[in-house]
């Protein structure tokens, strides 16, 4: 298979990336050559395969009697409002704040 | 080191002086620590000297320095990542990791060198230079915790906390020459970590022995409710679990990863490693784990579509860079255009394309079935076996330079640990021989889900009976 520049194009404005023209050859490139290797999952039958999105819950490679563990884990904490008095700390760290906001450029579209 | 403290032969305060003294006079040449942290270091020490005043218990690390990785927030000590995006950030708060050690008495002595948000096997990847290994200057520490690995292998710490996703704690280490593990997905809190990805990111140590791997594995492991993915599994105390013999353990041997790329040296040195745990009476099995060779791949896909959709947070509005822009969107392109190095961007290019409509089947979801089977290998393994031995790592330490033009050679480095980080069981690389040339062999241990205690004990044996130098 092999990626076109405007595949490159697409995908560098779907991630936000303004990339030079010098990248997106250079990327062009390289991407091919890692796609075209990882290309080798399609040996595999998966058809019967479940996908596994995370660790230790059903399908994962916890052994026998883990699954207990793993149902545990699965229990979400109670949501309970906490103070969070951090919020000067965390403005002192933005490159443009007017208290209590975050500033940002005049969205134009979208 | 606590005996020491305890017999007064040294102050906790003279202790992190000598590591400072040690720092500034190898730290140029290695690169391995971008900022130190000696108010918050000498504080701590103070604290220490103030128990042992007062003739109070001393805590498991009372006064052991260690180092951080800089993808591990600390408050008011500056985290860059690695990043030129987050050049100026400070976190306002602490990891709970780092809550957890500062609370065992250890030292901060300051952050350390990595790959641009852990993505790498070299440390070249970082936006402030490479780390040079401390065994062979001319060669890479290893990556992406390059330099927790360069720091404790030089004696500039102790100990120190790495991150791992697809072998960042275990390659390192075992390029280094030291004792470096990777917990079980879940054991240990990520509350404070800057995540690279999410399903595989693990925090673990890296340490002089494997009996202070286990101190500090005790003392950072268990449950927390900052931390949704962490495991309300009880924490063994690791210290004990390391004194247990080993004689009857079944060690399994997967053929899989001794096939073709494999150094020769390297190969020699594990086979001799695995050679010595038998003499120690364990019970040597031949596995089969068919699908290793697609842990790449798999990983490859999972690790990057995870990423680009974690790294869509540094966009120049709450921290870090801001490059402006006319609009919002400009603001944000051009900050992640001047922010980020090649290989974040290229990983975020691959993560956003694998996962963009038309091919997140063939990719992304593939990748994740492909995933299953390799955790269901482990799973049958683990039938058989009580751990599995491997090789750490296919080659010893390469040259500075040397796979940077290549990233596919690069991420190949990674072929026998990205098994493990998928399968999300614990793993630990212990030092096996030296090749002629002087350089450190890895062999590596997986065990089941949370059986941490038992892949120590059978490296702290592995060790005691001089697998650093068979």
């Amino acid at each position: 298979m092999k990626i076109t520049r405007e595949e490159v194009l697409r995908v560098a404005e779907l991630a936000h990336l303004e990339l030079t023209a010098e990248e997106v050859e250079l990327y062009r490139g390289q991407l091919d050559e890692i796609l075209n290797y990882v290309g080798k999952l399609g040996e595999l039958d998966v058809s019967n395969v479940e996908p596994m999105a995370q660790v230790l819950f059903t399908g994962a490679g916890s052994e026998p009697g883990e699954r207990d563990t793993a149902n545990e884990r699965a229990e979400l904490r109670d949501d309970i409002l906490r103070p969070c008095d951090v919020a000067e700390a965390i403005l002192a760290q933005a490159p443009d704040a007017a208290k209590p906001f975050f500033r940002v450029p005049k969205v134009i579209d979208r | 080191m606590r005996s020491a403290l305890e017999a007064k032969q040294i102050s906790a305060r003279e202790l992190t002086k000598e590591f400072y003294t040690q720092i500034d006079r190898r730290n140029p040449e290695l690169n391995a620590y971008l900022a130190l942290s000696p108010d918050r270091a000498y504080a701590q020490a103070d604290r220490v000297d103030g128990m042992l005043a007062r003739g109070e218990t001393l805590p498991r690390l009372a006064g052991v320095p260690v180092a951080i990785k800089d993808v591990i927030s600390t408050r008011g000590v500056r985290t860059t990542c690695g990043s030129k995006i987050l050049e100026t950030y400070v976190p306002p708060y602490d990891a709970t990791a780092i809550e957890r050690l500062e609370a065992a008495g250890a030292v901060l002595l300051g952050k350390t060198n990595c790959d641009e948000f852990a993505m790498g096997s070299s440390t070249e990847n970082s936006a402030y230079g490479s780390v040079r290994n401390p065994i062979s200057l001319d060669r890479v520490p290893g990556g992406s915790s390059g330099g927790s690995a360069a720091a404790v292998a030089a004696g500039l710490a102790v100990a120190a906390i790495g991150t791992d996703t697809g072998g960042s704690i275990r390659q390192p280490g075992a390029c280094c020459g030291i004792p470096a593990m990777m917990p079980t997905y879940g054991r240990v809190s990520r509350y404070g970590l800057i995540a690279f990805a999410s399903s595989l990111d693990r925090i673990g140590p890296l340490a002089s022995s494997v009996a202070d791997t286990a101190a500090v594995m005790s003392a950072i492991a268990g449950h927390d409710t900052n931390d949704s993915t962490s495991a309300p599994v009880p924490v063994p105390d690791y210290a004990r679990e390391i004194e247990k013999p080993i004689k009857g353990l079944r060690i399994g041997v997967p053929e899989d990863y001794f096939g073709a790329g494999i150094d020769p040296e390297v190969k020699a040195k594990v086979q001799a490693g695995i050679a010595l745990l038998e003499r120690l009476g364990c019970k040597r099995i031949p596995l089969k784990m068919p699908h290793t060779d697609y842990a790449i791949a798999t990983y490859y896909i999972v690790a990057t579509a995870e990423a680009s959709s974690n790294l869509a947070r540094f966009d120049g509005v709450r921290y870090g860079l801001r490059v402006p822009g006319a609009t919002l969107l400009e603001m944000y392109r051009k900050t992640r255009e001047r922010g980020f190095g090649p290989e974040v961007k290229r990983r975020i290019m691959l993560g956003t394309y694998v996962l963009s409509a038309g091919y997140y089947d063939a990719y992304y979801l593939c990748a994740q079935k492909v995933r299953s089977l390799i955790a269901r290998d482990f799973s049958d393994a683990f039938q058989k076996v009580d751990a599995i031995v491997t090789p750490t790592t296919p080659t010893p330490a390469f040259r500075l330079g040397e796979k940077t033009a290549d990233p596919l050679q690069m991420y190949l480095a990674d072929i026998y640990t990205v098994t493990g980080s998928l399968a999300g069981v614990p793993g630990i690389s212990v030092p096996s021989g030296r090749t002629k040339a002087g350089l450190p062999v890895g062999l590596q241990i997986f065990g089941p889900h949370f059986t941490e205690g038992r892949v120590l004990q059978i490296a702290h044996a592995f060790e005691r009976a001089g697998g650093a130098v068979i």
